[in-house]
This record gives C-alpha cells, structure tokens and sequence, in this order.
C-alpha cells in the first residue's frame, strides 16, 4: 500500500467509461460463467441462475451502447432499469434494485471519488436487504456483497487506493461466496430444502462474486 | 432428452403464438408476453391477474376467459415474469374497478408483482395482492421463504373469477381468493425429473427406485426421498401430511393433477385411492378435477389439492366458466 501522501494526492476520480468497462466485463464473465451458476442453482435451486442473468446482462450492454449514460449514476440506473425489465425471478428485482440505488447513491456528478463508489455499494447493499429481508448467513447474494463493502471501506480508511479497495472487495465476496457452502438456506427458493441445501455455494453470492471481481478488474487501471 | 421445439430459446415465444392461433377467445401480445380477454376489459369488473413462470401449462394463460382470469404473464420457463409485463397486463384489464393480482408464493413472482403493483400504483389503478401458499411439503417458518403456491391456484383463480363475474368489489374479491387459499392444502409427488429446454438435462438426479415426496412444479426437491411404491401408498402419505396440516372433514373439492408426463389413466388410479382415503375420514368429496392443470414440463408424478368449500365456495365454483383449460355451465 502506497504512503497515505501520495495517494492522497492522486486519488483517481472513477468515471462512466470506467464503469462501462466493468459492465462490459461483467457481462463477459457471467456468459463465461453461465454453465456454473446454473449448475449451482440446479443443486438448490431451479437451474436457472446463469441462463437468467446472461439473458440480463446481454440486455444491458446492447442498451448502454444504444442509450450512451454521460454520467456513473445514470449508467448504473439503467443498468438497475434493465435487469429488472429483462432476468424475472428474484435475480431480476434484486440485482436491478442494486444499481438502481447505487446509481441513484452516485448523483449526477460526471465523475466520483472512491468514498462515493463505497456508498453506493453500500446503496446497493441496504436495496438488496430491504426488498429481499436477507441478512449475512441466510445463503443470499448478500453473503459476498456485504463482506465486499466492508472490505472496500476498510480498504479506503486505511489508505488504499480505489484500485486496492476493489481488489480487497473482490477478495471478500469470493469467500463470502465460498463461506455459503456449509450454510443452510433461510431465504429465497433454496431455503425449501432445508438442511438439504447445506453443502452447496450459493449461486446468487456466487454471481455477486463475479460482478465485484469485473470491478476490481475495470479499475485495475490501464493495461490490466 | 428429446423436445418438440425449434430452439430452446424460442419455446415460449413459439408457444404464446400457437396459443393465439388455437384460442380466438384470447388476445396474445406475443412480444410482451401477455395474454389478454380477446375483448378488452369490462367495465365496472374487478380485473384479474396472474402470472408465473411458463412450464407450468394450462396455468395460467389456459384460465385467461370468462368466469376465471382477465390476464396472464407468462414468464420464461421456470423464471417469475417482469414488471414491466405485470403492469402492462394490469392497464390492460383494469374496467375502473381494480385489478387483483393472484401471485404464487416464490421469492420471485412476489417480488415482481410487488414492483408492478406500485408501478400501477403510481398510475392510479387500484391493486389488491393474494399470495397463493398452499404446499404443506414445506414448512411454514421464519426459517424458509414460507410455503410455496401450487394447486390452490386453480381454485383461487376459478372462485375469484367468479365473484369478480358478480360485479363485486375488489375488497371483496381479494378476500374471497385469501378465504380459498387459507382452506386449501397440496401435496406432490414426483417420479421423475423434469427437464428445462434450456439446460437439456433433468434438473434433479432421481434414481429409478426412488420418488421423491413433497416435490415442487420447478421439481425443487421437497420433504423426503423415498423408495418408490404404490399409489395406495402414496396418496396415503400425501393425504397423512394434508390432514395433518388441515383436518379432512366436510366438503371437499379435490383436484389430482398430473405434473406434465404422467398419463390420465394413472390419475384416476390416484383418484380413486384419494376417494378410499377420504371416505375413510368421513368426509365427502363434493367436487372433484383430475386432469393436467398445473404442470411441471414434463415431469412424471401427481398433486393432490384439497379445498374445504362452505356453500358459498361450492356456489361459486359451480358458477359458470369459459376458458382454454376449464369449461363448464355457459
């Protein structure tokens, strides 16, 4: 980690190309991905996860492309918008919920600071608990995204760039995501299985996972 | 697995045209996925809606007509339809007197329809909402994501149609449909698994030996596997874990349904040993439907729905009806 002087002073503001990088990624690992989180729904689920969010996310760069956003909190609104006009099942509502708070979280400046990336996942995460009535430990999304943003701010607080702090946000919700393994479900579809669901990662902390580790690769900077 | 489809992504598209061309009764905007009264809506008329995942056929477009729903969103398969259909399909049908939506208890179709309810909400159409959760397979607690809706749906949308056919009020409507919910109980049972057109493979592992008790119409795995055995047997087990829940007493009307791959003539081997059952408790089935009503693809296995109907129920079921799926009395 670098002198808190110097990163201080050259703290990198995050702006909309950037986080249409990270959209653009995302949606590639999720197609890359698609055959796993189905897999991992279909052991808990109904086998639909990746077919559902590749549909999504498909959705969502073909619009960005076509509707341009000028600023980070208009992207990550129509972002929000898209998903939950296009994935259906609980993925829809509680993915686009998530950007839609996080863009509206990041205003209408044309380009934010670290701390203000931190709120709005933090946004994101208080949309996703609000509609969805998880909390860490009930075998949700909101096991890799909530250890995410406090990792994120931690990160921040104790001098890490916006690049560490999306790394160490990305690290976080892969475990969170790993840690689902051994829990039972309280919430959503798998819940119905009861102790039967112990024994599987989630698929929705697992596809978490991915968006947050597309972040860290979006603001790994140039060349990365 | 072999399927009658052209392409795994086209099969709700392709069948939503097919629905149009076989029911002229039903209006089917094919690109929004809803399916509409031919007809528009009916002044002064409570408006139905409901909508789900496809996979599940005749549910819900095939209860789309007169007496029943005034609208249906299908879904992808297995996947809760979106708002933005939800709301489109709530504009559709609202005559100026409110529109009931009729939600199965999923994390997903209730978290959809909340959206669409306050999307219409914000146009000025009064919306009631009645989740569907009659699955005694599941335990009802905090620490699931409560009972899920089967069976109880037919009957729901079938007795609700009715009132709203009345020229009753919404209030009125959406508490009859919570009265028929509250006194309706299932259970499934699935002998194989079904397989999506997306993903090409069961999506459960099922061995040839065992039955799965207490199965889902996604094939979510339910209470207990077992070994396989007969009918007698399991609609022992079925109707022990319904009486459990709710009590058999009164009358009844019973629905078996096939889950999509089981023969009709297997069904009325289930019916019969509901009836043995039922006698057995001193109660008296009053109205009865077995058929294919709300499917899971093409699983193998069966549902059993029971409702506890008081005269007004029988009265209103009676009623008539004009839809795809389910016709009588007009």
């Amino acid at each position: 980690m670098g002198a808190l002087t110097t990163v201080m002073e050259e703290v990198l503001l995050v702006d909309v190309a950037t986080l249409a990088d990270w959209i653009t990624r995302a949606s590639a690992d999720i197609e890359a991905n698609r055959d796993h989180l189905t897999h991992l729904d279909s052991a808990i689920g109904d086998a639909d996860h990746g077919i559902n969010l590749v549909r999504g996310f498909s959705a969502v760069v073909t619009v960005i492309a076509e509707k341009q956003p000028e600023t980070p909190g208009e992207l990550l609104t129509l972002v929000g918008n898209t998903l939950i006009s296009k994935v259906g099942g609980a993925s829809g509502p509680l993915y686009g919920t998530a950007f839609r708070r996080a863009g509206k979280a990041l205003g209408t400046e044309p380009d934010v600071a670290p701390e203000a990336l931190g709120q709005a996942l933090k946004a994101a995460l208080e949309g996703v608990q609000g509609l969805g009535a998880a909390a860490e430990g009930d075998k949700t999304m909101v096991d890799a995204l909530a250890p995410a943003v406090r990792a994120y701010q931690h990160a921040l607080a104790t001098g890490g760039t916006v690049a560490q702090a999306s790394q160490a946000a990305a690290a976080a919700a892969e475990q969170g995501a790993e840690a689902t393994i051994p829990l039972q479900a309280l919430k959503g579809r798998a819940s119905y299985l009861g102790a039967r669901s112990v024994g599987h990662q989630d698929p929705g902390a697992t596809s978490t996972a991915l968006l947050l580790a597309a972040l860290a690769a979006a603001l790994a900077g140039p060349g990365s | 697995m072999k399927k009658l489809i052209n392409a795994p992504d086209d099969v709700v598209v392709d069948a939503l045209r097919g629905i149009a061309a076989a029911h002229p009764s039903l209006t089917v905007d094919v690109e929004n996925k809803v399916i509409t009264r031919a007809g528009g809506p009916t002044a002064g008329k409570v408006g139905l809606v409901s909508g789900g995942g496809s996979g599940h056929e005749p549910l819900h477009g095939g209860f789309v007509g007169f007496g029943m729903l005034d609208a249906a969103c299908p879904g992808e398969v297995f996947t809760s339809p979106v708002p933005d259909q939800m709301l489109l399909a709530t504009k559709a049908v609202d005559g100026g007197a409110g529109v009931l939506h009729i939600v199965k208890n999923y994390t997903g179709d209730v978290l959809n329809f909340q959206m669409a309810a306050e999307l219409a909400s914000d146009e000025n159409i009064e919306v009631a909402s009645v989740v569907i959760n009659d699955d005694v397979a599941v335990q009802d607690s905090l620490y699931t994501a409560g009972r899920r809706g089967t069976g109880a749906t037919v009957f729901v949308e079938k007795i609700a149609g009715a009132l709203a056919e009345q020229g009753r009020e919404l209030k009125s409507v959406a508490d009859v449909a919570r009265e028929v919910n509250e006194r309706s109980r299932s259970f499934g049972v699935a002998l194989t698994a079904c397989t999506t057109p997306a993903s090409g493979q069961p999506g459960f592992d099922l061995p040839d030996d065992e039955i799965e008790l207490g199965v889902g119409i996604h094939g979510e795995p339910g209470r207990e596997r077992g070994p396989m055995r007969t009918a007698a047997e399991i609609v022992d087990f079925s109707l022990a874990a319904i009486d459990d829940d709710m009590p058999l007493d009164g009358d009844l009307a019973v629905m078996v349904n096939g889950m999509g791959g089981t023969p009709l003539i297997e069904l009325y081997v289930v019916f019969e040993e509901v009836r043995r059952v039922i006698a057995a408790k001193g109660a008296t089935i009053a109205r009865s439907l077995v058929g294919n009503y709300i499917t899971s693809l093409d699983m193998t296995g069966a549902s059993i729905t029971v409702l506890r109907l008081t005269p007004d129920l029988t009265s209103l079921w009676d009623a008539p009806v004009e839809t795809p799926a389910l016709r009588w009395g007009r």
